[in-house]
C-alpha cells in the first residue's frame, strides 16, 4: 500500500483558497450567529469545516466542481435559450437538413473528457487522503444500535470502558441543547489529534456520520470499518445516523465534544468511573447478542 | 393505409381488454396502470411533504391511527413506522408501477410495432401475462401494507432498497416482506417476458427495407433497456430469494452470524439496479429525440452517435453499481475503479444533450406542446446529470451520501427527466392513440405548473443536503425548516398539476375534436403517422417497404 503522510495539507494555493473561501462565507453568514459543528438556518451550503479533510471537501465542491457544473447549466441553458429565439419557425422558415458535422462531434465527444480528467485529478487525491488512515493518536471504537450509538475507549490509552449515547428527548431539553441532536453522553476527544474511529454495528446497518468532519461511514454487522478526522477546533461536533435502520432512524444522533488536551485527561478520569459500572449495570441491553 | 378488411371483428368490451393479445389495447391498459399508480404515488409523496413542511411530527400521528389502526398512545412509534414504509412504498411503486410501465410496457408496446411497420408484437399472448402479472405485484404490495413488518407495526418500512439486516428477520420478521418480495418477483416476471417479446419484435420484424441503422430511436432506446433489463432482473431475483430462504429457511447468505454478508445483498441489488436506472430514461431519450425531429422540422441530428450513445450507456451502467455504495466501506482501489467508470458515463450522456441541441439548431421549431416538455427534459436531466457528476466522485459523496442531495440529483434525472419524457411522450403520440386533439393551451399551462412545481420541490434540496440533512428522515433539525417549507409548496402545486392534466385528457375525450392522421406536420416522419389516428385494430397487413439509403 503506498502510505501518505498525515500531513495531507492542502497546497499553499489551494489554503489561500480556503482563506478566500473562510472569508466569503464568514462575510454571507455574519450576523447569523451560529455554533460549529452543526447547520444554521436557511444554509444553502456545506457546515462548516472543522478537520482538513472536511476542508480539502470545501475546496473540491466549492471551488472545482460547483463551478464547473453550473458552467455546464448555464452553457446548456444558453445554447436552448439561443436556438429557441434564432431557429423557431418565425425567424427561420426554411430548416436546414445538416444531420452530421464530424468535427463538432468529436469535440463534444473530447471536451468533456478533459471536463473529467480535471475534476479527476483533485477527486482521486482527496479520496486518498480520506481513506489511508495516518498514524493516529487515539481510537475510539463506535457501535451502532437500533438507535443509539455506543463509544468504546480501549483501555491501552487510559480508557477501557464503553458508554451509551442517546438523544435527549424533545421534553428534556435544556437551554444551549438542540433538537433531535443533543445526546445526554457525548464522545469526547482531544483537539488536534488524529483519531482512528472503527465502526461496526450489532443488529442493522447505521451508518456514522459527521458532517463538519467530513466522513461519513456505514456501521455494517459483522464489519468493522474504519475512518479517522483531526478537529482542530474545540466544540460540539454533531452528525445523523445515515442508513434507514428502522422506526427512530432519525432519533439517533451521534455528538462529539472535542476539548483541550488537558480536559480530555480529566474527562477520561472521570468517565472511567462513571462508566466502570456499566459492564454489571449496562444503561441499555442491546437487542441482539 | 392499411386496413382491417382481412379479419374478423374485433372483440370489444371487458373481452377486448381482459383477453387482450392486441399490442395496442394492450399499451393502453399499461398507460392506464400508470397514470393510476402515478397518482397513488404522487399522493403518498405529498404526504411525505406535508409532513416534512415543519419540523416535528405534523400528520403522520393522525394517519397512522386512521390506515394502521394504531392506539392514541402508540400512534408516535406507528407513525414513526409508516413514515418508513409510505418512502418504501413511493419509491416502489414510481419505478416498478409508474415508470416502468408508462415508457416500456406502455409506449413500448403500443408505437414499437407501429414505428418499425410491424402487425404487432411477437409474443401476443406473451404480451398480455406480461400486463396481467402487474396488477396482481401490485396487489401483493398493497397487501404488504398491512400485514406485520417491524414487531407490532405494520408494512415494510425499509426503504426500496431493502438492505438486509433490516428486511430480514432482524429488522422486520413478519410477513409484510415476504409479500413484496413475492410481488417484486411477480413485477420482475412481468418485465422479463416482457423485454424479451419487446427484442425479439425489433430483431424479426421490422418492415422490409428497416436496417437496424434505420430504426428509430425510440426502438433503439428500447432495445437497449430491454437488454437491461433482461441481463439485470435476474440478478435481483437471486438476491430475493436469498432474501426470502434466509427469512423463512435458515440459510445465512446475508447473515454474518452464519458466515454471510448483509453487503452481498448490496452488490446484487445495486447489479440490478444501476441499470434499472437506465432502463427508465432510455426509452425517454429516444421519445425526446422524435420530438425534438419532429417540431425542428429536422432529422436526428448524429443518428448513429445517438443510437451507439444509448448503447455505450447501456454497457458502461452494467460495471458502475458500486458508486452507491461508497460509505460501506470498500478498498481505496475499489473507490478509485468505480469514481473513474462513473465518470466515464457522462461522455456519452453529454454526447446525447449536444445532438438534442444540434438537432434544433438551423431548424424551423415550432413550439406545440410535446416540444415546451422535450425541451424541459433537456434542460432538467442536464441538472440532475451534472449533480451525478458530482456523486460519482467517492470524495464528494462522502459528504452527500445519504442526503437530500442525493434525492434531489435522482428526482431531476426520474421525476423531472423520466417524467417529462413521460408527458412529453404523452402529448405527442396522445392524438395517435385517442384520435383527438387536446387543447394545446392548456397543456402548456399544464407544462409550467408542473415545470415550476418540480423545480421549487427539488431545488432546494441540494440545499438541504449541502447542509446535511439526511435522507428518510420523518423529522429533523430545526435549521433545516426554510428549504423544506419551500419544497413542500412546490409538491402541491406539483399536485395539482397532476390533476390539472387528468382533467385535459377528460376534456380532449369529452370535446371529441379529431386529429387525423398527422396533427404535427412534415416534421413527423416515423411510420406511425402514416396510419389513421387511432390505428386500425390490426395495422400493416400490406408491410411497409423501407426504400432510400438512409432517411436519417
Amino acid at each position: 500500500m503506498n502510505f501518505v503522510p498525515p500531513a495531507a495539507r492542502p497546497s499553499r494555493l489551494v489554503r489561500s483558497a480556503i482563506g478566500l473561501g473562510l472569508l466569503l462565507s464568514t462575510t454571507i453568514s455574519a450576523g447569523l450567529a451560529h455554533a460549529d459543528g452543526l447547520a444554521y438556518p436557511g444554509e444553502i451550503s456545506m457546515q462548516a469545516a472543522a478537520t482538513p479533510i472536511a476542508e480539502e471537501i470545501h475546496v473540491f465542491h466549492n471551488w472545482v466542481l460547483l463551478p464547473i457544473i453550473t458552467a455546464i447549466c448555464l452553457l446548456v441553458l444558453g445554447l436552448l435559450a439561443y436556438v429557441i429565439f434564432r431557429f423557431n419557425d418565425k425567424a427561420n422558415t426554411v430548416p436546414s437538413q445538416t444531420t452530421h458535422h464530424t468535427g463538432l462531434e468529436v469535440a463534444w465527444t473530447i471536451f468533456p473528457v478533459l471536463v473529467l480528467v480535471v475534476i479527476a485529478i483533485p477527486s482521486f487525491r482527496l479520496l486518498t487522503h480520506q481513506l489511508v488512515v495516518p498514524p493516529s493518536d487515539l481510537t475510539v471504537k463506535v457501535t451502532g444500535k437500533q438507535w443509539y450509538w455506543s463509544y468504546n475507549y480501549p483501555a491501552d490509552q487510559g480508557g477501557g470502558f464503553e458508554f451509551d449515547s442517546t438523544l435527549i428527548q424533545e421534553a428534556d431539553l435544556k437551554p444551549g441543547d438542540v433538537r433531535l441532536l443533543s445526546v445526554d453522553n457525548e464522545a469526547v476527544v482531544p483537539v488536534g489529534k488524529v483519531v482512528h474511529v472503527l465502526v461496526t454495528a450489532d443488529d442493522v446497518i447505521h451508518s456514522f456520520t459527521i458532517p463538519s468532519f467530513g466522513i461519513r461511514i456505514d456501521a455494517v454487522p459483522g464489519r468493522t470499518n474504519e475512518t479517522w478526522f483531526k478537529a482542530e477546533r474545540e466544540g460540539i461536533y454533531y452528525g445523523q445516523c445515515s442508513k434507514l435502520c428502522g422506526k427512530d432512524h432519525a432519533y439517533m444522533p451521534i455528538a462529539f465534544r472535542v476539548v483541550s488536551e488537558e480536559k480530555y485527561a480529566d474527562w477520561l478520569a472521570s468517565a472511567k468511573k462513571k462508566f466502570a459500572s456499566a459492564d454489571s449495570q449496562p444503561i441499555h441491553l442491546a437487542q441482539a447478542h | 393505409m392499411a386496413t382491417a378488411s382481412a379479419h374478423p371483428a374485433h372483440p370489444t368490451g371487458l373481452k377486448r381488454y381482459l383477453f387482450s393479445t392486441n399490442h395496442k389495447d394492450i399499451g393502453i391498459l399499461y398507460l392506464v396502470f400508470a397514470v393510476i399508480a402515478g397518482v397513488f404515488g404522487a399522493f403518498l409523496s405529498i404526504l411525505m411533504r406535508m409532513e416534512l413542511q415543519y419540523p416535528g411530527i405534523q400528520i403522520f400521528t393522525h394517519l397512522a391511527q386512521i390506515v394502521d389502526g394504531a392506539a392514541p398512545e402508540t400512534a408516535i412509534d406507528a407513525a414513526k413506522n409508516l413514515y418508513n414504509v409510505t418512502i418504501t412504498i413511493h419509491g416502489l411503486i414510481m419505478i416498478f408501477f409508474m415508470v416502468m410501465p408508462a415508457l416500456i410496457g406502455g409506449f413500448g408496446n403500443y408505437f414499437i410495432p407501429l414505428m418499425i411497420g410491424a402487425p404487432d408484437m411477437a409474443f401476443p399472448r406473451l404480451n398480455n401475462i406480461s400486463f396481467w402479472l402487474l396488477p396482481a405485484s401490485l396487489g401483493l404490495a398493497v397487501i404488504s401494507l398491512f400485514m406485520e413488518g417491524a414487531p407490532g407495526m405494520l408494512g415494510f418500512g425499509g426503504g426500496w432498497v431493502m438492505y438486509p439486516p433490516l428486511s430480514a428477520n432482524t429488522g422486520h420478521p413478519g410477513p409484510a416482506m415476504d409479500f413484496l418480495i413475492l410481488g417484486l418477483h411477480i413485477a420482475g416476471i412481468s418485465s422479463l417476458v416482457g423485454s424479451i417479446n419487446l427484442i425479439t419484435t425489433i430483431f424479426n420484424m421490422r418492415a422490409p427495407g428497416m436496417t437496424m441503422h434505420k430504426m428509430p430511436l425510440f426502438a433503439w432506446g428500447m432495445l437497449t433497456a430491454a437488454f437491461l433489463l433482461v441481463l439485470s432482473l435476474p440478478v435481483l431475483a437471486g438476491a430475493l430469494t436469498m432474501l426470502l430462504t434466509d427469512r423463512n429457511f435458515g440459510t445465512t447468505f446475508f447473515d454474518p452470524s452464519g458466515g454471510g454478508d448483509p453487503l452481498l445483498f448490496q452488490h446484487l441489488f445495486w447489479f440490478f439496479g444501476h441499470p434499472e436506472v437506465y432502463i427508465m430514461i432510455l426509452p425517454a431519450f429516444g421519445i425526446i429525440s422524435h420530438i425534438v425531429s419532429t417540431f425542428a422540422k429536422k432529422p436526428v441530428f448524429g443518428y448513429l452517435g445517438m443510437a451507439y450513445a444509448m448503447v455505450a450507456i447501456g454497457i458502461v451502467g452494467f460495471v458502475v453499481w458500486a458508486h452507491h455504495m461508497y460509505t460501506v466501506g470498500m478498498s481505496l482501489d475499489t473507490q478509485r475503479y468505480f469514481v473513474f467508470a462513473t465518470m466515464v458515463i457522462a461522455v456519452p450522456t453529454g454526447v446525447k444533450i449536444f445532438s438534442w441541441i444540434a438537432t434544433m439548431w438551423g431548424g424551423s421549431i415550432t413550439f406545440r406542446a410535446p416540444m415546451y416538455w422535450a425541451i424541459g427534459f433537456i434542460f432538467v436531466f442536464t441538472v440532475g446529470g451534472v449533480t451525478g457528476v458530482v456523486l460519482a466522485n467517492a470524495a464528494a459523496d462522502r459528504a452527500l451520501h445519504e442526503t437530500y442531495y442525493v434525492v434531489a440529483h435522482f428526482h431531476y434525472t426520474l421525476s423531472l427527466g423520466a417524467v417529462f419524457g413521460i408527458f412529453a411522450g404523452f402529448y405527442y403520440w396522445f392524438p395517435k392513440m385517442s384520435g383527438y386533439l387536446y387543447n394545446e393551451r392548456l397543456a402548456k399551462i399544464h407544462f409550467w405548473m408542473f415545470f415550476i412545481g418540480v423545480n421549487l420541490t427539488f431545488f432546494p434540496q441540494h440545499f438541504l443536503g449541502l447542509a446535511g440533512m439526511p435522507r428518510r428522515y420523518i423529522d429533523y433539525p430545526n435549521a433545516y425548516m426554510l428549504w423544506n417549507s419551500v419544497s413542500s409548496i412546490g409538491s402541491y402545486i406539483s399536485g395539482l398539476s397532476v390533476i390539472f392534466f387528468l382533467y385535459i385528457v377528460f376534456q380532449a375525450f369529452a370535446q371529441k375534436r379529431l386529429a387525423g392522421a398527422n396533427p404535427w406536420g412534415p416534421g413527423a416522419t416515423t411510420l406511425e403517422w402514416t396510419l389513421s389516428s387511432p390505428p386500425p385494430f390490426h395495422q400493416f397487413d400490406t408491410l411497409p417497404r423501407i426504400v432510400g439509403s438512409d432517411s436519417h
